[in-house]
């Protein structure tokens, strides 16, 4: 690891989470019968909130012998007033400006990681993963674009620059980071993951979720968070700065069955579901 | 191997003439291997009357476990006399905290802090020593083999196995049976009844065949709806997973401090009646301070 890199991930360690989510976990917590489904909810709305919660729950100091991959499962394996008060110190950490200098706006941010997070766990879902293993797939495509996040707090100049490469569409957001920073917001948030002990499954989900070439046991998820990320841009739900719909390679089609359209006519009206998380956001 | 029980009540001392036959203190249990190693698990306020019974053996090694550090657990830690004298050597092991990422050595030097109590922890005459375990971690003491298993309670609970020479013994600390948070109609009901059981089949795995299992059960189940979540068993479920894990006797503790000794002896009575056991079901005994049982 490079000491840039180092200081990245340091500084990460102080990075709030999103303003709509950590209110909502003060109020709730201030109550004595703040409910365990809700704090569940309102922790899986928010990349930040769930990337850190991951964190602490699976650092080598605690020593837990099971990685634990979502946070219900955390809720299982530590108990839920131990999640409560991880997300509470959170909390505490301030949260995000709701404005930064990149120009890289949050909610629709939000928006967007939700929804490659639901149509992902649907993908699974459609493709035989278990049930056991679809939270799994939600919090992958929650947390796919955690790097973008660290870009907008920690080199809002860069992200900038890029956003701007990249607006008009002729080339993809990640192609841009690397003209601007020779680095990619997948290798920053794959870094990330690697470094917090998440499951291998979700770092290297995270740090190929762009290029379909590189494989490992981690492919499955990959594929359906790669195939969410173009069926959410294709829908409109939400921005994430990159312009770019990416057609299915063959290896991709013969996973889903299908070719990008024909998929997303197949996987039939998912905006409904979509709305849930903008009414619950409040966005 | 042989165990003491020093402290069998939860949540606060309660001494008193309700409480005489079945003690007051706060949870201690002794451990004795067969090489009469010291093994103690937790320093709720039993272990001051453990402590006066150590000066014989003094200078004296002491293996410390703690389950957790809510109060019921730690309180008597100040006043385990061993800690103020020379020579003595104490190893406290227990669970580092993933929410203040603090480690078990804070357990002692909080509570000691000046405001809390007159000598401060740097001031111990003992030689003291801190082991953060990692879940599972398996720890020798002679000829005794411990390890810990992450159970349910509103912060981190070791629940402790001691293995040796074939004989056995499991203390759970606090813990609630996990439960579904959700109900039937809920997307997330389905896969995280599957967790629990996952999580319960680990747990008997931990218990399977042990010859005295030691759990808490601190409530009826009358009581326990109201207490849903605070991280406590049931007699009945209490009883239901001995009888599951195939384990020959369970000692039942962590009373309720407002559970006089006859209605502890009531509500004993009638769950071991519902629980209506057989040849081959574990032998249910209800857990008494100062009560020695050798395995
Ligand atoms: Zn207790
Ligand atoms: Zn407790």
């Amino acid at each position: 690891m490079s000491t840039s890199q180092a200081r990245l991930i340091a500084m990460v360690d102080r990075m709030p989470a999103f303003p709509q989510t950590v209110g909502r976990i003060l109020e709730m917590t201030a109550r004595p019968d703040c409910s365990p489904k809700d704090l569940v909810k309102v922790v899986e709305h928010d990349p930040v909130m769930t990337m850190k919660i991951l964190r602490l729950v699976n650092s080598a100091y605690f020593g837990l012998t099971r990685t634990i991959r979502s946070i219900n499962h955390g809720v299982v394996m530590v108990g839920i007033n131990t999640v409560k008060n991880v997300a509470l110190s959170v909390a505490a950490m301030g949260m995000l400006p709701r404005k930064n200098q990149a120009g890289f706006d949050t909610n629709e941010f939000l928006l967007h990681s939700l929804g490659v997070a639901t149509v992902a766990r649907l993908l699974a879902g459609r493709i035989g993963v278990g049930e056991k293993s679809a939270p799994d797939y939600f919090v992958a495509g929650l947390l796919h674009d955690f790097g973008k996040v660290v870009l907008a707090q920690f080199m809002p100049e860069e992200l900038r620059r890029a956003l701007e490469l990249a607006m008009d569409g002729s080339q993809s957001l990640h192609l841009a980071e690397r003209t601007v920073i020779a680095s990619d917001h997948a290798e920053i948030g794959g870094l990330l993951a690697a470094s917090w002990q998440l499951s291998p499954e979700l770092v290297g989900c995270i740090r190929h979720h762009h290029d379909l070439s590189v494989n490992g046991d981690w492919g499955i998820m990959r594929d359906c968070v790669f195939a969410a990320n173009q069926i959410v841009r294709s829908l409109g739900f939400g921005d994430s700065g990159n312009r770019v719909i990416e057609s299915f390679p063959p290896a991709l089609e013969e996973r889903f069955g299908h070719d990008l359209p024909e998929l997303i006519e197949t996987i039939g009206d998912i905006t409904q579901e979509l709305e849930k998380a903008k009414i619950f956001l409040k966005l | 191997m042989r165990f003491t029980l020093w402290g069998v009540r939860g949540s606060i001392p309660v001494p008193g003439p309700h409480t005489l036959r079945y003690g007051g203190n706060t949870t201690c249990i002794e451990v004795r291997t067969d090489d009469n190693d010291l093994i103690i698990f937790d320093a709720g306020t039993g272990i001051f009357q453990l402590s006066q019974t150590l000066f014989k053996e003094m200078p004296l090694k002491a293996h410390l476990f703690i389950t957790h550090t809510h109060w019921d657990h730690i309180q008597g830690l100040p006043f385990f006399i061993p800690i103020f004298i020379p020579g003595n050597s104490i190893r406290i092991h227990g669970a580092a905290d993933p929410v203040t990422q603090r480690g078990i050595s804070d357990v002692l030097a909080r509570q000691m802090e000046y405001a809390y109590f007159p000598v401060r922890e740097a001031e111990l005459n003992a030689r003291i020593e801190y082991v953060n375990l990692h879940e599972r971690q398996e720890v020798q003491v002679g000829c005794a083999k411990i390890t810990n298993l992450l159970l349910n309670h509103p912060v981190l609970n070791y629940g402790y196995r001691v293995e040796c020479n074939g004989k056995s013994l499991v203390f759970t600390g606090d813990h609630e049976w996990p439960y579904n948070i959700y109900t039937p109609e809920d997307d997330y009901f389905e896969e995280f009844e599957e967790m629990v059981a996952e999580k319960r089949a680990g747990i008997m795995e931990f218990f399977r065949g042990v010859d005295a299992l030691i759990i808490d059960t601190a409530y009826t189940i009358e009581e326990y709806p109201s207490k849903l979540g605070w991280g406590h068993g049931t007699f009945d479920a209490s009883i239901a997973a001995a009888r599951e894990a195939g384990v020959k006797r369970v000692y039942l503790t962590h009373h309720e401090p407002n559970r006089s000794d006859d209605r502890l002896e009531q509500v004993f009575q009638e769950a071991v009646a519902r629980a209506a056991l057989g040849p081959g079901d574990p032998e249910v005994v209800l857990a008494r301070e100062g009560l020695t049982i050798e395995l």
